[in-house]
């Protein structure tokens, strides 16, 4: 019988029968910056999020006035319905987001379409020229608008806002649906062209079914941009062109009412919706071999 | 294939054609006409005073009239206000941005990851209006916060929390945060963590790993940030109009004074132009960078 093998210097010191100062294990368990990393981001969660759970919880409180809670009640929803400014302000901001999506969905699909295709000369410019909406202080963009309806003696309404909300919508739709060509098999096109199907076939057959979840994810984020928009809204909306966001506003000035707090709620939901699912639809991968069928 | 080639380029001139027709006419011009018009004088009835000699109002110096009035004590100090509160914002949102962003690109369990980046990206894309609406539900003196204090004893005189610079800074601050987390997250997302290993085992303490090995790594997101809070939070005047106090005035809310209520488009378009000069010159700043670094833009 032999003896059993000498414990090598590696398992003394894992069973911590020799200590050689301390020791790192190689999983290490969290440590303390990690656990403070964590910390620090759920107090920033709270930051983020309380006071959207508080708008909330308000617009279902039976208080008027007060912030203290007296029950539960829908007083303040049904309130909306028989609340004419507001259904009209709806009604307006519908019409003007569902014109703006089509366009702005329309005219930025093409625009990317350009940018991912080829290298033409004036592309650079166009990416410049998409990027600026986004970036320049929406203020200069409504200052601006509003002035140029002034000279050119537009009277405001709901087609000016439409005209600025697509102004300032086709570079999101742009940069989104460029975003999805990137991925883009080109080869897929070829092979369809090879195949004989003419140009606009192989859009409307290969191309279309690939970037569409990039354009209905484009028209998702423009829909909610138009439906929330109040800063260039308020310079170019005339009379009578009162926009959900600008009712809100106006109603704010005057002071907190319940109906704020509902109608906004109402709003915040819409808008979380679309933004999910559009998020959801631009992570969508792009498919790499043969469509899906 | 040059006749393939040019017929490719032909259908790209006529996709990108409805962009420059529209981005033209109702974005680039309106620039430009607002810029003309800043050399103008303000109309008795809130439109623009014709000009009889275009060559001797020019020669005068009256064209730069509203420019020289732009720069008087009274709006210099706005600006300096502004300037303050944007700069502000931007630190104050890059120091809580980066310990958040950090976790969710390098410590997080990655199969939460989809999910508090889009906790993160929801408030960017939900209104900014109502979002900055429920800190009036919260700080108002009828305010949940007040409520709260005046309940548990803590004060017995409820503060005056709305209304004032502080209320705007929180507004601010709140309202900005995505814009700042994103970018951070997208560069400390590609971060090579190995890099770190490296450096720790090569006897860098954490300290000096973090500031010379993560930051210099992550600077294309913390200077993209730092752009994408600024040039909002300069130019915005809802939440100093909502939360700020009578004297929380920021250009934003001067430019808006001048086109709403006094009605002076000349003058508002003059400041409107600075503050664009003022953006454009930090874009210009940004585009070097990146071209510089060979790095892709992230905004």
């Amino acid at each position: 019988m032999s003896a059993p093998p000498a414990e090598s210097a590696v398992d003394l010191v894992e069973r911590k029968v020799v200590r050689l100062g301390p020791v790192r294990p190689v999983s290490r368990p969290v440590s303390w910056e990690k656990r403070l990393l964590g910390w620090h981001s759920f107090l920033v969660y709270l930051f983020l999020y309380v006071p959207i759970v508080i708008l909330i919880l308000y617009s279902f409180n039976r208080s008027k006035q007060t912030a203290a809670w007296e029950g539960l009640t829908l007083d303040w929803y049904v309130r909306l319905f028989h609340n004419d400014l507001i259904l009209k302000a709806v009604k307006n901001s519908l019409i003007v987001a569902v014109t703006t999506t089509f366009a702005a969905t329309i005219i930025g699909t093409l625009a990317a379409l350009a940018l991912a295709r080829s290298s033409f000369r004036g592309k650079g410019a166009t990416q410049a020229a998409l990027y600026l909406p986004i970036i320049i202080p929406e203020i200069v963009g409504g200052a601006a608008l509003v002035t140029f309806f002034g000279v050119t003696q537009m009277r405001l309404s709901l087609v000016t806002v439409i005209i600025a909300h697509i102004a300032f919508c086709i570079s999101y739709v742009a940069i989104v649906v460029r975003a999805r060509l990137a991925g883009f098999d080109r080869s897929l096109e070829e092979a369809a062209s090879d195949l004989g199907a003419g140009p606009w076939d192989t859009f409307r057959r290969v191309t279309l079914p690939i970037i569409l979840p990039g354009i209905v994810a484009g028209a998702l984020l423009v829909f909610t941009i138009s439906i929330d928009d109040y800063v260039i809204t308020s310079f170019v909306a005339g009379v009578g062109a009162t926009t959900l966001p600008i009712q809100i506003y106006s109603m704010l000035k005057v002071g907190v009412t319940p109906e704020v707090n509902a109608v906004s709620t109402l709003l915040l939901l819409v808008t979380v919706i679309l933004i999910v699912v559009s998020q959801r639809l631009q992570q969508e991968p792009t498919p790499k071999g043969g469509l899906k069928k | 294939m040059p006749e393939v080639r040019k017929r490719r380029n032909f259908a790209a001139y006529l996709q990108a054609l409805p962009t420059w027709v529209v981005l033209g006419v109702f974005f680039l011009l309106p620039l430009v006409i607002m810029l003309v018009i800043s050399f103008g004088q303000r109309g008795t009835y809130g439109g623009l005073k014709p000009i009889e000699d275009v060559w001797a109002y020019i020669s005068s110096g009256d064209f730069l009239a509203n420019y020289k009035r732009s720069v008087e004590p009274l709006y210099l100090s706005i600006y300096w206000r502004s300037l303050w509160m944007a700069v502000l914002t931007t630190v104050l949102c890059l120091i809580v941005s980066y310990p958040i962003a950090y976790y969710i690109a390098v410590v997080a369990p990655a199969r939460f990851k989809n999910l508090l980046l889009g906790l993160v990206v929801i408030p960017f894309w939900t209104s900014f209006l109502i979002r900055t609406y429920a800190w009036m539900l919260i700080l108002r003196t009828e305010g949940l916060l007040n409520t709260v204090l005046l309940a548990t004893g803590i004060i017995h005189q409820p503060l005056d929390l709305l209304y004032n610079d502080s209320a705007v800074m929180i507004g601010l601050v709140y309202g900005e945060l995505p814009f700042m987390i994103l970018p951070l997250y997208a560069s400390l997302e590609k971060l090579d963590l190995s890099l770190l290993e490296a450096a720790l085992d090569l006897g860098a303490n954490k300290v000096a790993t973090f500031f010379r090995i993560t930051v210099p790594l992550t600077m294309p997101g913390i200077v993209a940030g730092i752009i994408l809070v600024f040039i909002p939070s300069i130019g915005q005047f809802v939440i100093s109009d909502l939360l700020g106090g009578a004297k929380s005035i920021l250009v934003g809310n001067l430019i808006q004074n001048q086109f709403a209520v006094a009605r002076n488009k000349p003058f508002g378009s003059a400041i409107a132009f600075e503050l664009t000069a003022v953006v454009l010159v930090l874009l210009l700043g940004y585009a070097w960078y990146t071209k510089r670094k060979g790095q892709e833009v992230l905004l």
